[in-house]
Order: C-alpha cells, then sequence, then structure tokens
C-alpha cells in the first residue's frame, strides 16, 4: 500500500471510531450542558447498551458469524436491534438519574459526579457478574461485503455505521434546533431560572437530556459490537474516556462540538495507530486534552455552559 | 363582596437559611393597577418577584393570585395561570434568536391564532423587536435586549406582569420608551408589578406604590402622596435628579 492508500484506509477507520466516539460524547455534553455533571455512568451505559444490542440479536436467531442476512431482512433486524437498545439504554439512563441523581440535586459540591462514578461500578460489575468476564462474539448479520477505492477498502458494515451515526445526529441536532422540548434543553443550558421562570419544568428537560444522550451511548455499543465483533464488561472506560475527549475538545455543552470532536479523536486514533504505533494512540489522544485545558479551556467550538446567576 | 385583588401577601416572611428577608410583608394588588415597588439595594424587591414566581418560597404567610393560594404551586403552574416575569438584567436566552425567546415566553401555550395575535402585538409594540427576530439575542443593545425581555414576557398572555429593575443598565432614552410601553401594555388590560431603583421614573406612572426597607414595608400610598412625602423626596428622588436628559 502507499502511503496514500494508508492515509485513505485511516480516514476510512477514523470516520468509524469517531462515529461511535461523537455518539458518545453526546451523552457527556447534553447532560454537562444542563447540570454542569460529568457523567460517569455514561462510560457503562454505552458498555450496557452494546450487551442489550447483543441480547437484541440473538433474540432473532442471531449468534456470532454464522448467519448473513441480506436485504429486507438485514435492515428490519438492524432497524428493530437499534430502536430495542436505544430505547433500553435511555431507560437506563433515566433511572439512574432519577433514582441516584434527584436526590441529590440540590447538593452542592462533586456528591453527584461521585455517585455517577459509584453507579458506573455498579453496572459494570453487574455485568461482569452476569456475563462474565471473557470476551463475548458480537453476532453480524452483515455479508462480508467489501469495496475498493484506490489501495483502502470499505465494508459495507462501515458504510452502514456511518449512515447510522449521520441520521441519529441530524435527528438529535434538529430535534434540540427545532423541538419545542430541544429548545427547552437550550434555554435551561443558557439561563436555568429564566427557563424555569417561562415554565419550563426542568425536571423533564433532565430527563430528556439522560434518555437521548443514553440511548445514543446505547447506538454507540451497538455500533461498537458490530465494528469489532466482540463485546465485553470493560469497553467502557477506554471508548468512554475518548469519548469525554471529545465532548471537551470540542466544547462540552455544545452539541456540534461533541460531534466533530469525536470525528477528530477517532481519526487521531487511526492515524496515530498507523504513523506512529497502537500503544501511542492513548498518549497523543490524552496529551491532546491536556493541551487544549491549557490552551483553549472553552474546547475548540466554545462551551455552552449555563450562566452562573 | 368586594372584587378579590389579583395579587394578595399576608403576612409573608421568606428566609435564605438563616437570613430573615421578607419580615411580615402585605401587599395589594387590584387588577388594572401599576404598582411600584421602591427601595434601596438588599432590601427584599428581587426576594418578592421570586417569591411571586415560586423560585423562593415563603416560610409563613399566604400568597394569592386571583384569590387562591399560590404559594405551594410550582413554577410552571403560575405562569399558566397567568404570571409573567421581565427578570433582572433582561435575562435572555443570550445564544438564542429573538424570535426563539419569545417562542420561550410563550412555552406553555400551544402554537396557534392566539400566538400569531400575541406576536403581532408584541411586533406593534417593539417594531425594533420585529427588525431583529432572527438575530442571536445576545448581541443586541441594553435597550434592545429588555424590549425582547418584556416581548418575551407578553408572550405568556399574562394577567400580571412582574418587572424587575426595566430600567436597571439603560440610557436614559430608553428609560422614556421602556416607561411609555409599560403605560402601553397597562392600557390594554395587564396588571403591572414593578421593583424599580428609579423611584422618579417609577412614581411618574405608577398607581400606587409600596416602599421596603430591611424586608419591611414601611409606606405605602398612591403615587401622588409617596411623590410629595419628605422621607422618599429625600431618600429616593433626590439623587434621581442628576441623570435627566
Amino acid at each position: 500500500m502507499t502511503t496514500f492508500d494508508l492515509l485513505l484506509q485511516q480516514t476510512i477507520n477514523g470516520l468509524s471510531l469517531g462515529a461511535m466516539y461523537s455518539l458518545l460524547a453526546l451523552g457527556f455534553t447534553l447532560v454537562y450542558g444542563i447540570l454542569e455533571l460529568i457523567n460517569f455512568a455514561h462510560f457503562n451505559v454505552f458498555m450496557v447498551g452494546s450487551f442489550i444490542a447483543m441480547g437484541t440479536l440473538q433474540l432473532f436467531g442471531l449468534h456470532g458469524q454464522e448467519v448473513i442476512l441480506t436485504g429486507m431482512p438485514l435492515a428490519l433486524v438492524l432497524i428493530a436491534a437499534f430502536t430495542v437498545t436505544m430505547v433500553a439504554s435511555g431507560a437506563l439512563g433515566v433511572a439512574i438519574e432519577v433514582l441516584s441523581l434527584r436526590p441529590l440535586r440540590n447538593v452542592k459540591g462533586p456528591a453527584a459526579m461521585i455517585t455517577t462514578i459509584g453507579v458506573s461500578y455498579i453496572l459494570f460489575n453487574v455485568v461482569l457478574l452476569n456475563q462474565g468476564a471473557d470476551a463475548k462474539n458480537f453476532p453480524n448479520p452483515m455479508p462480508a461485503k467489501r469495496f475498493h477505492i484506490e489501495g483502502a477498502t470499505l465494508d459495507l458494515r462501515v458504510i452502514l455505521i456511518w449512515i447510522v451515526a449521520l441520521v441519529l445526529m441530524v435527528g438529535l441536532y434538529l430535534f434540540v434546533q427545532r423541538s419545542k422540548m430541544g429548545k427547552a434543553m437550550r434555554a435551561t443550558a443558557q439561563d436555568p431560572e429564566a427557563a424555569r421562570m417561562m415554565g419550563v419544568e426542568v425536571d423533564k428537560v433532565i430527563i430528556t437530556a439522560f434518555f437521548l444522550g443514553s440511548a445514543l451511548a446505547g447506538a454507540g455499543g451497538m455500533i461498537f459490537g458490530l465494528y469489532y465483533n466482540f463485546t465485553s464488561f470493560i469497553i467502557g472506560f477506554t471508548a468512554g474516556l475518548r469519548a469525554f475527549t471529545a465532548a471537551v475538545l470540542g466544547g462540552i455543552g455544545n452539541v456540534p462540538g461533541a460531534m466533530v470532536g469525536g470525528v477528530l479523536i477517532g481519526l487521531i486514533e487511526a492515524m496515530a495507530g498507523q504513523f506512529i504505533a497502537t500503544a501511542w494512540a492513548d498518549v497523543i489522544i490524552f496529551s491532546i486534552l491536556v493541551l487544549v485545558l491549557v490552551f483553549k479551556p472553552a474546547g475548540l467550538f466554545g462551551r455552552l455552559a449555563p450562566q452562573k446567576s | 363582596m368586594r372584587e378579590p385583588m389579583l395579587l394578595e401577601f399576608r403576612d409573608v416572611n421568606t428566609h435564605y437559611g438563616d437570613l430573615h428577608v421578607l419580615k411580615q410583608v402585605n401587599y395589594a394588588i387590584g387588577k388594572g393597577e401599576i404598582i411600584a415597588l421602591l427601595g434601596g439595594n438588599a432590601c427584599g424587591k428581587s426576594t418578592t418577584m421570586k417569591t411571586i414566581m415560586g423560585v423562593v418560597r415563603p416560610t409563613s404567610g399566604t400568597v394569592q393570585f386571583d384569590g387562591k393560594a399560590i404559594e405551594r404551586l410550582p413554577t410552571a403552574e403560575r405562569v399558566r395561570r397567568g404570571i409573567a416575569p421581565v427578570l433582572e438584567a433582561r435575562r435572555l436566552f443570550p445564544r438564542m434568536t429573538v424570535f426563539e425567546n419569545l417562542e420561550m415566553g410563550a412555552y406553555l401555550r400551544k402554537r396557534g391564532t392566539e400566538f400569531d395575535e400575541d406576536l403581532e402585538r408584541v411586533y406593534d409594540l417593539f417594531p425594533r423587536v420585529k427588525e431583529r427576530r432572527n438575530q442571536i439575542a445576545g448581541t443586541l443593545s441594553g435597550g434592545e435586549q429588555q424590549m425582547v425581555a418584556m416581548g418575551r414576557a407578553l408572550m405568556a398572555r399574562p394577567r400580571l406582569l412582574c418587572m424587575d429593575e426595566p430600567s436597571m443598565g439603560l440610557s436614559p432614552r430608553y428609560v422614556e420608551q421602556v416607561f411609555d410601553i409599560i403605560q402601553a401594555i397597562n392600557r390594554q388590560g395587564t396588571t403591572i408589578f414593578m421593583v424599580e431603583q428609579n423611584a422618579n421614573m417609577a412614581l411618574s406612572i405608577a398607581h400606587r406604590a409600596y416602599v421596603l426597607q430591611t424586608g419591611q414595608v414601611v409606606l405605602s400610598g398612591t403615587a401622588e402622596e409617596l411623590r410629595r412625602n419628605p422621607l422618599i423626596r429625600e431618600a429616593y428622588l433626590g439623587e434621581m435628579q442628576v441623570p435627566a436628559g
């Protein structure tokens, strides 16, 4: 392969990773924008999402890579599995908010953030106890169809991952920009007290943010499984930290920023792995996090944090 | 039986932790009135506004709106019943457009002909707001932001408009304009309760006024009476003669 082919190939890989990180980063950014809370439980909502997706695909009789579907059956199975995964993950996020965070709403200091770390470990251990420590073979019903562009290959499933991520991100963006609840979310992020005095019920806004963020994390978990053909109780931390970095890079609280930040982190990971060494990818990613925090604390696209009143 | 007051505070006390803010406060605001609430810094004026909106709950006493106790109702329910705020320092949603800010004012109402009528009414009162409707609210001047804040409150079609320092930080030209518009809104049937540092301007349009000092109502009466009161002249009116024009 020529350098150009490698570059092309790693761009394709990076965009796939980036799609996943973007979906995950959106959850951090939505919740942070409204509560100024870094939700570490989000890491493992993503991980649980990949297990929900695996279970759903298995319910359709799909195990490992034995069963290959095409055409309409494939589309229906994937749509059904994404829907179930997203709704269940969203419900998990709402449960986390209602059961563990709402009681702490008026407690100042890091109590809520520490709680999200605790919830993260609970999810981690529950899955470990239930599913065991070994990596699971994630069902993949997609035909191994490949396209060749110059010297690079583009898998059918990669195209599908891009389409799903794009549809979800455009959908979220339109929801936040156009819908009544989306406007209430933005208003609450910009000035919670003023929003409340317009009649916005802030608890509903918070629940919506958790539902949407967690649903997207679930979709990200399913994409992880489809992309790597495995899942494990341990996948949340690395992906979660990278996605969190993506959210900070784009400007935490900023929805388009999280999308772009995710894609950038994905590209950096792929390029670093190719041209330097895989072991250096995280060093580079987190060095970028440190540099952003030092030189551009508001992120590349500025931050949409609430105003202090 | 006499018609109930639109808004009534009866022996209201509020606390922030150990700090006793409002002390046995009574207000009675009739339908169609413009009432000014005067007082210095940290005397409880903003707490009064927050108590009306339900952001602060009284520790004792009752707040009645249109004859019904509202002190335990959530903010959204109060807005639904017809109370809308114009917040201190405008408090627009700075990264939303002017139009989106107006939409937020009508948050609890359905979109439809009433919404369109109210939008027209706001655009009639504030032609400048119409011109700027697609602009990001945070980029407007202070005076324009005050217009949007008032328009946003009117989009709730309120029966009671609670205004916290509508003249704060505005140039004298805008202050005149804002007070003219407050009178116009009142003539269209909206009752107005306004907290104001600019006692001179406030008393020039108010029907009645209350004076708060360290959380207590120390004086109340018609605007005319208060303008003639020596205490008021000295404490609030004297200093306001400087920035005229």
